[in-house]
């Protein structure tokens, strides 16, 4: 069941959702100028995802995202100055420019960082969440995962494992239709990922990812059934990438028309057009919220553009090993 | 002076460490009342409890991944798989996540892991349960490799690795019988220190593991031709304690690598460069460096065969003996 946002926590999600829409699209464009090198993940289409988990759950909850892991991150609180350090290989980012965009973390808001390995940071999230129990902490850890990871082994053991050992982990599917370019149609054995939880003995459900009310409540009630049970829950959101896999996919592999379809269903125009007919919000302060938030972004990304504070070479060997040491 | 079986030094060191600190904990197969396929863990189950005691589905990269998980926050798992081979199967959690999180997290998350798991032939187990594939991970920075030979070298290696603030791939032979003398008391030995196992002063033998006692056979076999042998334990592989190599190789100026592994693209290669491309220590050989390694074939079941795969005392005499081609 959905659950009808306040005022208050409406434009909360309502910025958050373009805060996550505008900085990717700043990314992209930042990308395409050749201002930041490397690759990059976006997830435009897939915010209400984004804003609809952790701030339904405790902040002491834990995160572990995937390699599309903008919006997750800012979600969980992190300032969008040390993401776009990081996205610029500066000394001041999430992970001082060693990890870049697909290894953001933030440890104060209890984000562990994400695996670029597909699926891999499902066991990563299953393995905090046996140390979490074994010490007692009321806090769970959500593993996010796409489609194309449902297909991984490595998070069916983990699935398995999760429910034989009662562990405190929200699997959050975020099925946004296409691994990389392969459709779930051709790849995914079920039409519903949810489904599979049946075949671990997890509580699932499937849900309209592009609805952050429908997102939010799912995410309330999985938290409230994990922490009565002591068990694992799989929760499935259903969304759609608007954006490519990564920078230059000219998204061959599906038609405009389809992306028009889901275009309709924007999970920004439907909170937007919702909170606007509950009178919550009128077209001029939505417009005014999106001028705001592009002017705090703009300058961000301006600012650091023109920094050059990058860790030397010996710098960089002094994080291989824990202990400091280099060889 | 007591004796203990390797197993049963490896065995003292998790108990001493687990007791020390309850967040060691031992995950693997088997782990618990079966003590292990090789008989490593019996007992530790009934002391520690489920706790520190953790027992896993047949799931190699999951149980791996969720050490490293549970690592980052705080645990010290002991993982063992029961074959090294099954290091396949762990390779995504171990080369790619353990051993590169300290890097990419810029030193915020470290993953205090120890990975332990047999390697070797000689157990008529053949070609999926017998290879030696130290090399899988010698080659990724982030990682500490170490493999002892002797209980007590086992013992203090592993109890260095369990407090290592990072991953520790921690080799075993399965000569788990094996009995030596293992100090009594609390010690540890650090990680990066090879170990003379013998003074000589004709030729250095260069080897660590299992092999560690086919040399000195070998070298027991030399002394009756007047060949006096220096044997390096490397003991670890990974920091490789490169001083001793090289003083030891300068004292001889005669060299040869030995493992049980293929030699091609083996650990011997990287040895023999760290010998070589050191000026001092190339101008103070005598002879070329040689190896004696395991034969370029999968482990076969046949008996005979199998016997005939890793190096024997006697190859590692005619290598030796080849460096002194007057004596022949």
């Amino acid at each position: 069941m959905a659950i009808a946002f306040d005022r208050d926590r409406g434009m909360a999600m309502l910025s958050l959702m373009v805060r996550s829409r505008l900085f990717e699209q700043k990314v992209e464009a930042l990308f395409s100028s050749h201002e930041m090198h490397g690759t990059t993940h976006l997830a435009i289409g897939q915010e209400a995802v984004h804003a609809g988990v952790s701030p339904a759950l405790d902040p002491d909850d834990w995160i572990v995202t995937t390699h599309r892991c903008h919006g997750h991150t800012l979600a969980k609180g992190s300032s969008v100055e040390a993401m776009l350090a990081e996205f610029f290989g500066l000394s001041n980012g999430l992970a001082k420019g060693l990890g870049g965009s697909m290894h953001l973390l933030d440890l104060e808001h209890h984000n562990a960082g994400s695996s670029a390995v597909v699926g891999s940071g499902v066991a990563l999230a299953t393995g905090m969440a046996l140390q979490l129990k074994r010490m007692d902490s009321p806090n769970l850890v959500v593993a996010f995962f796409g489609d194309g990871a449902s297909n991984r082994g490595v998070v069916h053991e983990s699935m398995n494992m999760a429910s034989i050992w009662g562990l405190p982990v929200l699997f959050l599917c975020e099925h946004n239709l296409y691994g990389m370019s392969s459709c779930a149609d051709e790849m995914v054995s079920v039409d519903s990922i949810a489904k599979r939880g049946v075949a671990y003995g997890i509580e699932s459900r499937s849900v309209d990812g592009n609805d952050i009310e429908v997102v939010y409540a799912a995410v309330q009630d999985a938290a409230a059934y994990m922490h009565k049970e002591g068990k694992p829950y799989l929760l499935e959101t259903k969304t759609y990438r608007f954006s490519g896999h990564s920078k230059n996919d000219q998204r061959v592999y599906r038609t405009r028309e389809e992306e028009r379809v889901w275009s309709r269903k924007d999970p920004i125009k439907i909170l937007r057009d919702r909170m606007v007919s509950r009178g919550h919000l009128t077209e001029e302060q939505f417009k005014r919220l999106e001028f705001q938030e592009q002017t705090v972004l703009d300058e961000i990304a301006e600012h650091l553009i023109k920094q050059r504070h990058e860790l030397t070479l010996d710098e960089a060997y002094s994080y291989m090993y824990a202990d400091g040491g280099s060889r | 002076m007591r004796k203990l079986s390797y197993r049963e030094a490896i065995r003292e060191a998790m108990v001493e460490e687990m007791a020390r600190d309850e967040q060691v904990v031992v995950i693997g197969e088997d782990v618990g009342c079966y003590g292990g396929c090789f008989k490593v863990t019996p007992g530790l189950i009934e002391r520690f409890g489920t706790r520190q005691v953790i027992e896993t589905p047949v799931s190699e990269e999951g149980l791996v991944g969720v050490a490293v998980g549970a690592a980052m926050m705080g645990m010290r798992p002991i993982v063992e798989i029961m074959y090294g081979d099954f290091s396949t199967l762990a390779a995504d959690p171990i080369i790619n996540h353990a051993a590169k999180m300290s890097f990419m997290t810029a030193g915020q998350v470290s993953v205090p892991m120890v990975y332990r798991t047999p390697m070797g032939s000689g157990t008529g187990a053949a070609a999926q349960h017998t290879q030696s594939l130290e090399v899988l991970f010698t080659n990724v920075p982030g990682l500490k490799v170490v493999y002892a030979a002797t209980p007590a070298d086992a013992k203090g290696l592993l109890k260095a690795a369990v407090r290592d603030p990072g991953p520790v791939i921690f080799l075993e032979h399965k000569l788990y019988g094996t009995e030596d003398i293992v100090p009594e008391g609390e010690y540890t030995i650090p990680i990066g220190q090879a170990d003379i196992k013998r003074q000589g002063t004709d030729v250095t033998i260069v080897t660590y593991g299992k092999t560690v006692f086919t040399a000195l056979e070998a070298a027991q076999i030399l002394e009756d031709d007047e060949v006096s042998v220096e044997l390096v334990d490397l003991r670890s592989l990974r920091p490789l304690d490169t001083a001793t190599i090289l003083a030891s190789a300068r004292k001889t100026g005669r060299v040869v690598v030995v493992h049980e592994a293929p030699g091609f693209g083996g650990f011997a290669g990287e040895v023999i460069a760290q010998i070589v491309e050191d000026p001092v220590t190339f101008a103070a050989l005598r002879a070329p460096v040689a190896r004696v390694c395991g034969k370029e074939l999968s482990t076969p079941f046949n008996k005979t065969l199998e016997m005939q795969l890793p190096p024997s005392p006697h190859a590692i005499v005619d290598a030796v003996l080849a460096l002194f081609p007057s004596a022949v």
